[in-house]
């Protein structure tokens, strides 16, 4: 088991915005939280999967909604622990430790509040290896364990437990109680063995997240060029192959928030030596990268828009007009790209035509 | 002609300019009244230039004042902080990523309220007037004279903020109140920390747009005038006596963009020094390198627009300790001519070192003639170590770039730089802040809701373009010269029909009859 300080807190918060590939949520205001919770006293501590009881209950934690409405309606900060007790006490029985649904963007940083709230620890591992907007799209669900029971708070405690025959009805229902409340809610849901959670999460992604926030921390402090040092680090990691697809400045953005998701388009025009026009495709999280027409990189591969000087992770919600960007292209683990996997997460599962093609492949 | 001043903590600059010619310029102590400053300045230069204040077009005043005063906590008021949006919000307090010693500094007085409202503007909860007149009367109790209001989701419903505004307005006569929405954008902690500011500097903000005003009054100068903000363009003066804290960064804007013009050199570091701090930013195509997320401002983390800046302690007042290891962060600021050596005072200060070494000459020499010469040595290396360390920082490579050195302290830095392929000293390299505040834009800004019923978003975006721009053209920009600097959108999901609020913001360069 591993003790988080704030540097390294600091460090999984920065890798999970990369990891987030433009959604997820900034995780500034988890992190907020979590250092609160440091304040008083309390512990995160990441446990890997390795040390996980093969019987113990792991009850995953989450923030459901879009971004953009949790940036601006902050939590009353104890939702998230009051579905896990709700979970709890339906199930009839303790959580041994609670765990990611997501490790891309704010939702790395719920399962530390909770954790450290409740003496609770958080699993090195998670349901989706990065963002996507849908509680479907988990290699939870792609390898067999359900849903529900799960639990939807609000922030005056009003709750909802939902039991559903699949969990893309789960996702349907939960996304209707999260819009009436607010946009916003926060969850417990995939309650299962540890030996379930070892069979079916992405592994050791919040310790891959630390990696990349080091990553581009250290490049900078040493005035080393941060996207050199991310594409030397990927191969070493299960993410193994990561590349430059764009640079440029960002002359066109559309969003909206419909149906409780952040949606929208945005155009970056090139900048030397990159020619045209990038067309970059958003529902939470970036899903497909166009040069004309022509596809660049497809979910659930990473798209990741990053500051292009310090390689700080851009959100869709903090793209503004006039940034200088680069885009960088980033290969998921093989768990997440075989055919169960990408029938729930690949690009026809966002209603896109163009089928998934892996980043290493492209161009 | 128009003329740019600029305002610092030490001192006060003006430049004369021509069309793009530098006329004349002078520099004065800044005095603790600001306007006796101003008023010598301003006299100075229109004597040198023999010009006659009916000569004088416009006036472009740049200030650090206000981010002085946060940066060294001084001269704020303490602030009422009213956050609507219970029982949300509770999971960070306000103040919550603030720096221990300003939070106290303004009180840490805080009322978490009901009310705001929902993305699609349903109530969160309703506003309590109970509640608020209870908040009222403790505010009015404490003898508070500020109150910064942030309502959950205000810039897609302002009407709550309103409400309260005017139940403070009438149970506490006389009481400021900034509310949140004509300050920031969404994302609720950077927004309220910038209304938490704004309030705290409302006092002095007054009393330094008087003092503006008093010393132009006094010199018979009947042009209109200007203060620069954050984006380096121009805003009028009651503008700014009741949003202090859009002037935040103008001061390194106005010393980029006067050190791009200076040195006509467009890729380069810059590093200002003045009296007590040095400001080092990155220059690209001739415009400040801008921060891409949040800037924190004397350590608040705020969402402006604004350069990405470093500023260290390091000044021509900044005080020499431990035997010249040891430079600023302290200075003695606009005591200078008071307190260091050169000027019969008794604080070893910068300024003293760079005349003892003969590179400099202030006050009178002969003061610091007996200064050990490895005392003198050892500090001017001390504060090269810190500048070439900050331009290290802050450079986005490891490729050496050119370093302009402006600011009345630029004379500091005689030797090179280890970080820099050369080092810039261009003309009025002194004075230029000021001239970055008199070449500064004036921008024009459309901020309404648009229904997207039969009109497609692209031609609600050209129409809200087209609006900005003819505003900033009646402000008196060039309409040759404009530029779309920002655009900003939020969806109304709560209306009927389909609609977006759109704040489109157009700049370009003041043109001034006769200039």
């Amino acid at each position: 088991m591993k003790r988080l300080d704030k540097l390294t807190l600091a460090d999984l918060c920065r890798g999970a915005a990369f990891l987030g590939t433009g959604g997820g949520g900034d995780p500034y205001i988890g992190r907020l939280m979590v250092e609160q919770a440091m304040d008083e006293g309390c512990h995160v501590d990441i446990m890997s999967l390795d040390e996980l009881p093969d019987d113990c209950l792991v009850i995953p934690t989450a923030m459901m909604g879009a971004p953009t409405v949790l940036i601006e309606k902050l939590p009353r900060g104890d939702e998230a622990v009051r579905s896990l007790q709700t979970l709890e006490r339906h199930l009839g029985r303790k959580a041994f430790a609670t765990m990611p649904i997501e490790v891309g963007g704010i939702n790395s940083t719920m399962p530390l509040v909770v954790g450290a709230r409740l003496g609770l620890p958080i699993v090195d591992g998670d349901g989706m290896g990065r963002a996507f907007p849908e509680l479907q799209m988990e290699t939870f669900a792609v390898y067999g364990v359900s849903g529900t029971p799960m639990v939807v708070t609000n922030e005056y405690g009003d709750s909802a437990l939902i039991t559903t025959r699949d969990n893309k009805m789960m996702e349907w229902i939960a996304r209707g109680v999260t819009i009436r409340m607010g946009g916003a809610a926060y969850i417990a849901e995939y309650s299962m063995s540890g030996a379930d959670a070892k069979r079916t999460s992405v592994p050791g992604t919040m310790s891959l997240a630390v990696q990349i926030g080091r990553t581009i921390r250290e490049a900078r402090e040493s005035n080393q060029d941060p996207f050199d040092a991310l594409l030397t680090l990927l191969p070493t990691t299960p993410y193994s192959f990561g590349k430059i697809i764009f640079q440029g400045k960002v002359v066109d953005l559309k969003r909206e928030t419909r149906n409780g998701f952040a949606l929208g388009e945005s155009l970056i025009e090139g900048l030397d030596p990159w020619r045209g026009q990038m067309h970059l495709s958003f529902q939470n999280e970036h899903l497909i990268a166009r040069i004309d027409g022509v596809v660049q990189a497809i979910v659930p591969d990473l798209i990741c828009v990053l500051d292009s000087e310090t390689a700080e992770p851009i959100t869709t919600e903090t793209m503004r007009y006039g940034q200088r960007v680069k885009i960088m292209a980033v290969a998921v683990p093989p768990i997440m790209r075989t055919p169960e996997a990408l029938a729930l997460f690949g690009p026809q599962a966002f209603g896109l035509d163009e089928p998934f093609t892996p980043i290493e492949t492209i161009g | 002609m128009r003329i740019g001043i600029d305002v610092g903590g030490t001192n006060t600059d003006a430049v004369l300019m021509d069309g793009q010619t530098v006329v004349s310029w002078h520099k004065t102590p800044t005095t603790a009244d600001v306007s006796g400053g101003i008023e010598a300045v301003l006299g100075a230069v229109m004597a040198d230039a023999e010009v006659s204040p009916d000569q004088i077009t416009a006036v472009m005043i740049g200030t650090t004042h206000f981010t002085n005063a946060v940066v060294e906590r001084e001269r704020l008021l303490e602030v009422a902080v009213l956050r609507l949006g219970l029982p949300a919000t509770t999971a960070l307090m306000p103040f919550a990523d603030w720096p221990a010693d300003l939070k106290a500094r303004l009180g840490g007085h805080t009322y978490l309220l009901h009310g705001g409202v929902e993305l699609d503007g349903r109530p969160i909860s309703p506003l309590d007037p109970d509640e608020i007149r209870k908040a009222a009367a403790d505010i009015k109790s404490k003898g508070l004279k500020t109150a910064a209001v942030t309502s959950v989701f205000s810039p897609v419903d302002p009407g709550m903020e309103d409400e309260v505004a005017a139940i403070l307005r009438a149970e506490v006569p006389g009481l400021h109140v900034t509310l949140s929405r004509e300050i920031g954008r969404i994302g609720f902690i950077e927004r309220e920390n910038a209304t938490i500011m704004n309030a705290c500097l409302v006092e002095l903000a007054a009393r330094v747009v008087r003092s503006f005003e008093n010393a132009l009054k006094a010199l018979d100068i009947k042009a209109p005038f200007f203060i620069s903000q954050n984006d380096g363009t121009l805003m009028d003066a009651d503008y700014v006596a009741r949003y202090p804290v859009l002037t935040f960064a103008s001061g390194p804007t106005n010393s980029m963009r006067g050190a791009a013009f200076l040195s006509g050199v467009k890729e380069a570091m810059v590093v200002d020094i003045g009296g007590t701090t040095s400001d080092v930013g990155m220059l690209r195509q001739g415009f400040p390198r801008e921060s891409s997320v949040a800037v924190d401002i004397g350590g608040v983390r705020t969402n402006f627009r604004m350069p990405d800046v470093l500023a260290i302690g390091l000044g021509g007042g900044s005080r020499v300790r431990d035997d010249g290891a040891r430079v600023g962060p302290d200075s003695v600021g606009f005591a200078l001519t008071e307190d260091a050596l050169v000027f019969g005072g008794e604080t070893l200060t910068t300024t003293d070192i760079i005349v003892a070494k003969g590179s400099a000459d202030i006050g009178d020499p002969a003061k610091v003639a007996q200064l050990d010469p490895d005392l003198v040595t050892r500090t001017i290396g001390t504060w090269h170590q810190m500048v070439d360390t900050a331009v290290d920082r802050m450079k986005t490579s490891a490729e050496a770039l050119p370093v302009i050195l402006v600011g009345g302290g630029a004379v500091l830095i005689t030797e090179a730089l280890p970080a820099a392929s050369e080092v810039i000293h261009p003309p009025h390299a002194t004075v230029a802040n000021a001239i970055g505040a008199a070449i500064a834009q004036v921008g024009g800004v459309t901020d309404r809701v648009f229904s997207l019923e039969g009109l497609s978003r692209d031609d609600a975006l050209a129409m809200a373009k087209d609006e900005a721009t003819r505003k900033a053209v009646e402000a008196g920009a060039d309409p040759q010269s404009i530029e779309i600097v920002d655009i900003e959108e939020v969806p109304l999901a709560y209306l009927p029909s389909s609609a977006t609020r759109i704040r489109v913001k157009a700049v370009g360069d003041l043109t001034i009859s006769g200039a």
